[in-house]
């Protein structure tokens, strides 16, 4: 449904009198079927929205190509338009208008016919669960009902595609969990639903498949479970004062079942087993011969985080 | 035909939401009735008119140019605020005809400045202001161009620049001095020669020359077609180069 190759873009900007160029996407190779619900994980400047606007044509790549719903995204953008719905981050409703007006109105941008637009927007109203405050001014609308109105928007005009950004940033947890019904109820009706997030969980519970971004590039791309799968093994936290992390690790690190260890900044140990349940007590073992106290022992099984951690070097929570 | 339906859809829509606060329209008509109220009076000794009526001959085409000239000029705000919501964004992910996204909001804007100006013109009447009805209808038309320009430029100055900071004074800077070489206020007649020289290079100084002839009832007049070919190009120049701003990347 979505193909790119080498997508690319930068943005000169300036500070005082030097001029800086941000590659803010380079080279994004993707994939997206039919139907499928995916996401686009990073973390704030990684380059989701740049990527998300080039598909929806409203920058142009500085190089690279890409397919969209069979159209050609450098040769065809019209057709690209035609075909696909895109509901921006920050929002796209006026204040004094209705919700049924930009309802009818953006239909008809599409180049619907007058009593058709009407209909669509009635239908709109109805899934969304919007009619009763159809004929309200949108400043007088929640977060959660705003949103509802945008994605209404954005799908109008039935397009194979749509692309949500962040669709869930800045909404309170119970419209959050509305929102990802919403866009479950999307792909049932057959479309493809292309969104970014920086929320772990949104990824791994809502997309299908998914592609961790950051500087610009793909890093990870896969389900949510095989990306998981990947990283193999689980993850036992240690926590320790940062005193005594130096020593258990030099104790740890020598021992057969522990793959890979990681210092935690503020102290404690991270270590890569196989095993967790069969590790955690000889690891308790170990430290107390030594006679080093913990003060947690916790086990991890890889989450998303994790894969971000190891295809960049950071936890996603911190960047 | 696409762009005559994008036009209008867009054109509805931002008539409606004027239709919807009104009083923008008379907020803008406040400041040239004030002129016409309290500062047209000074006209008839100042200019050596004979009578009233020929000062207010002389006086209201020129206010009715400041009037296209300003009303179009500040339109440029309502669009950053429209940026802001991501109306524009909106519409741009859409197959609407970009001219259109410009026209139909021009337009309202050229709707609106004449329905002042019918408002100025109806009071000056009770100035004893007197005018055929087909040269007025011509000098609507070169207020029409007028505004459809000005607020073409403000438009597309308004996509560059994305802030109500840069905006308000970029267009206080080229509108004081378009405003004070037009002879708007004063005929320029009484102006040394340097100045009508400097004048001459100003088409909004023919606008109003070419309106004046009109009030006066010299349809024959070559400043009248003269007026009417150049803020004609001017506002065609305008419209295209708009145009363009809005089929470009729009943050």
């Amino acid at each position: 449904m979505i193909e790119t190759r080498g997508l690319r873009k930068s943005f000169r900007s300036r500070a005082g009198r030097e001029t800086k160029t941000v590659d803010a996407v380079r080279g994004v190779n993707l994939e997206v079927a039919e139907g499928e619900i995916f996401g686009f994980l990073g973390p704030n400047g990684a380059g989701k929205t740049t990527t998300l606007r080039m598909l929806a044509t409203l920058i142009e790549p500085d190089g690279g190509e890409a397919t969209i719903a069979g159209a050609d995204l450098r040769k065809d953008p019209a057709e690209v338009r035609r075909r696909i719905g895109y509901v921006a981050q920050g929002g796209s409703t006026w204040d004094e208008s209705t919700a049924r007006e930009e309802l009818v109105l953006h239909a008809r941008l599409y180049g619907i016919g007058k009593a058709e637009a009407h209909r669509r927007a009635v239908r709109a109203l109805d899934a969304f669960q919007l009619s009763e405050y159809a004929d309200r001014k949108c400043k007088t609308y929640s977060g959660g009902q705003r949103r509802r109105v945008e994605i209404a928007l954005g799908i109008i005009h039935e397009p194979k595609i749509v692309f949500l950004d962040e669709p869930t940033t800045g909404l309170d947890p119970q419209s959050r969990a509305h929102m990802w019904d919403e866009i479950r109820r999307l792909r049932t009706e057959g479309m493809t639903v292309f969104i970014t997030t920086h929320y772990l969980d949104e990824a791994d519970a809502l997309c299908d498949r998914i592609a961790i971004m950051d500087h610009g590039e793909v890093v990870a791309e896969g389900t949510p479970a095989e990306l998981k799968r990947e990283i193999s093994g689980e993850v036992v936290l240690v926590g320790l004062d940062a005193a005594t992390t130096p020593k258990a690790a030099e104790l740890l690190d020598t021992e057969a079942y522990v793959s890979k260890l990681e210092t935690v900044d503020e102290g404690g140990l991270r270590l890569y087993v196989d095993e967790g349940a069969t590790a955690i007590p000889q690891v308790l073992r170990r430290l107390d011969h030594a006679g080093l106290d913990l003060r947690s022992i916790e086990l991890h099984r890889p989450s998303l985080d994790d894969v971000f951690l190891t295809k960049t070097g950071r936890s996603l929570r911190e960047s | 035909m696409k762009l005559a339906r994008d036009t209008w859809l867009i054109f509805q829509r931002q008539i409606q939401l004027l239709l919807r606060n009104p009083v923008w329209v008379f907020v803008g008509v406040f400041q040239p009735v004030m002129y016409l109220l309290l500062f047209a009076p000074l006209l008839k000794p100042a200019l050596n008119a004979p009578t009233q009526a020929a000062a207010y001959k002389i006086f209201v085409p020129g206010l009715l140019v400041l009037l296209a000239i300003f009303g179009g000029l500040f339109q440029g705000f309502g669009l950053i605020a429209e940026l802001r919501a991501g109306v524009i964004e909106r519409s741009r992910v859409t197959p609407v005809s970009r001219l259109a996204l410009l026209l139909g909001r021009s337009l309202r804007d050229v709707v609106s400045l004449i329905v002042q100006a019918v408002i100025i013109t109806l009071l000056a009447l009770l100035f004893d202001l007197r005018v055929f009805i087909g040269d007025l209808l011509l000098a609507y038309l070169m207020l029409a161009l007028i505004a459809l320009m000005t607020s073409a430029v403000s438009y597309g100055v308004a996509l560059k620049v994305k802030s109500e900071d840069a905006l308000a004074p970029l267009m206080n800077t080229v509108a004081q001095p378009v405003l004070l070489l037009s002879g708007i206020l004063l005929p320029l007649t009484f102006a040394p020669g340097w100045l009508q020289g400097i004048a001459d290079w100003n088409p909004f100084s023919w606008a109003v020359d070419g309106t004046r002839a009109l009030f006066a009832g010299d349809l024959g007049n070559d400043k009248v077609w003269q007026g009417l070919t150049i803020v004609a190009v001017l506002a065609v120049a305008g419209v295209v180069w708009a145009a363009r701003q809005f089929a470009r990347s729009v943050r």
